[in-house]
């Protein structure tokens, strides 16, 4: 039976949609020229421009400090939240769910804002540290339900079998549950490691006085300064990105293969 | 084994850490939100003594409705738009052969995942007076030399379908994955034309990812500031500028309060709809 070709033309347009953008974006960080509408050459002028701007590599320290902090601690307590949920079936985990799901839902502003009343009505000085805060709270949900989804086909009889040869709980976490589930952690952790070095929102609210992030030094660039140099900047983190999610999509790919076989 | 009362014990051992952070850094916050809109503002941009009901009053200003009206229909039209445009990919994707698949997959997921303020960055430079786009159109002769494609509603829109149609893909794809596409094939075979199979079988069949995928597009955009921000205009502001606005420009936090509330319970309306929705499709089922 012929099948109507319209799904994919979509298929086409909005990929070409998705990817031109960018690829301008990338090709312009390597023209010469200040205006991004004329083309003077291939140059590494602004990448090499981006070295000597100090304020960048201050944002880009900041950054990693929150996103390695979020990424640890996010881990920690999504991995343990994602066994709560998949092991009990009470009511108690009816609202744990609705509590770990709502934050994944809720626009960015609304946390921002709520955030931040909340650090001025107990009175916690704004910085690093509250950024931090901030991220682990909407990451430990990402965590919670990439974990989930993985113990969700996950063969419970090895943990029976541990048990019947006499492990104890902790030699059951520490030896058979963590060892199985490290790739999907791994990937929730990546996933918390992106949002964080991603977020500008929330981070635009709970930030303080020199607690500058690269998507605020980005942002601030966006308004004020010069568009070839965020170019470049741009760039150099879509690569990360691209690495990134290439990982996790080695990291994924490996159990399917394993279910395969 | 364990007795009822140690396994109760480690229920909670393991429940406990993230439900305190949450309820410390979420829920109580979320509850600060509503509080402080019945608080009046103090002179030095802090939050003063007693309990007061003009903030409410002051958003009856004229601005505020106009505001109101245009975060509303500019998150229904993204919504329309994404939905048009993710359901026949996603049926493409679902339909796809399986190595196709995983490149279209994988080629969809990468916007979700690259930052968000570099992609609108993108646009802005391409739709500046000097950029492509807009000396494609001049050259089409779609546009006059002197109009102004950034900082207008249409531009916050092209962005906001831009930056949210990935969420919408997604779950229809995942939905559309699982579905039958045997029983499509049965209505075209009993005479139903390809629109009306596609209609009255494959868009019913994937109903749970459909709902999913509108909540993931109109949560994100009737609570967006960062788009409007950038691409648009002082004639194109949404709630969350005004939320941003009264909080760094006025630093007036009663009123950034008030209107988050108004917001929060605005996002909350189109979930419960969905929940009820999804509730009442479970009951069916377990009557069947």
């Amino acid at each position: 039976m012929k099948r109507s070709r319209i799904p994919l033309y979509t298929t086409i347009a909005v990929l070409v949609f998705f990817y031109l953008p960018i690829f301008v974006l990338i090709i312009h960080s390597f023209n010469a020229s200040r205006f991004s509408g004329s083309w003077e050459g291939f140059s590494l002028r602004w990448y090499i421009r981006l070295f000597t701007e100090r304020e960048i590599w201050y944002a880009l320290r900041n950054t990693l400090i929150v996103a390695f902090s979020t990424t640890v601690v996010s881990m920690v307590l999504g991995t343990i939240a994602a066994f709560a949920l998949h092991r009990f079936n009470t009511r108690l985990q009816r609202v744990h769910y609705t509590l770990i799901y709502t934050p994944l839902v809720v626009p960015d502003i609304l946390m921002g804002i709520s955030l931040l009343l909340f650090f001025v009505a107990i009175g916690v000085q704004l910085g690093l540290f509250t950024i931090f805060l901030a991220h682990t709270s909407f990451c430990v949900s990402y965590v919670a339900m990439v974990v989930l989804a993985r113990l969700q086909d996950f063969d419970f009889s090895v943990i029976e079998a541990a048990q019947d040869l006499g492990a104890n709980w902790w030699t059951i976490a520490w030896r058979v549950l963590l060892p199985l589930l490290a790739p999907g952690i791994a990937a929730g952790g990546l996933l918390a490691f992106t949002l964080s070095i991603d977020d500008f929102v929330i981070t635009f609210f709970v930030t303080g006085p020199g607690a500058t992030t690269l998507p605020i030094q980005i942002y601030s660039m966006i308004k004020h300064g010069s568009p070839p140099l965020i170019n470049a900047l741009s760039t150099i983190l879509l690569v990360v990105t691209f690495l990134i999610i290439w990982t996790v999509q080695h990291l994924t790919e490996d159990e399917r293969t394993h279910e395969n076989a | 084994m364990m007795n009822p009362r140690n396994k109760s014990f480690g229920e909670w051992l393991v429940t406990l850490p993230s439900f305190v952070w949450l309820f410390i850094l979420f829920v109580i916050p979320t509850l600060i939100v509503f509080t402080i809109a019945f608080k009046p503002a103090d002179p030095w941009g802090g939050i003063g003594e007693g309990w007061t009901l003009d903030t409410l009053i002051s958003l009856g200003n004229p601005n505020y409705p106009a505001i109101i009206w245009r975060t509303i229909w500019l998150s229904l039209v993204t919504t329309v738009v994404c939905i048009a445009l993710a359901l026949p990919m996603g049926y493409y994707i679902a339909r796809a052969p399986a190595r196709w698949r995983r490149l279209l997959l994988l080629l969809t997921v990468i916007p979700f995942w690259t930052s968000f303020l570099i992609r609108i960055f993108a646009w802005k430079v391409l739709l500046h007076p000097d950029g492509y786009v807009k000396r494609a159109l001049v050259f089409l002769r779609l546009s006059e030399e002197g109009t102004m494609l950034l900082y207008r509603s249409e531009a916050v829109l092209l962005v906001m379908v831009y930056t949210l149609l990935p969420f919408a893909i997604l779950p229809i794809f995942a939905a559309a994955e699982k579905f039958d596409f045997r029983l499509v094939e049965a209505a075209r075979d009993l005479g139903a034309g390809k629109l009306r199979a596609f209609r009255q079988v494959f868009i019913p069949g994937i109903q749970r990812g459909l709902l999913t995928a509108v909540l993931m597009v109109l949560i994100p955009a009737l609570g967006m500031y960062i788009i409007p921000d950038l691409v648009g205009g002082p004639r194109s502001e949404m709630v969350g500028n005004k939320i941003a606005q009264r909080t760094f420009v006025d630093r007036n936090l009663p009123h950034a309060s008030a209107l988050s509330a108004g917001l929060t319970l605005a996002v909350m309306a189109p979930m419960l709809v969905v929940l009820m929705m999804q509730g009442r499709r479970r009951e069916e089922h377990e009557v069947r």
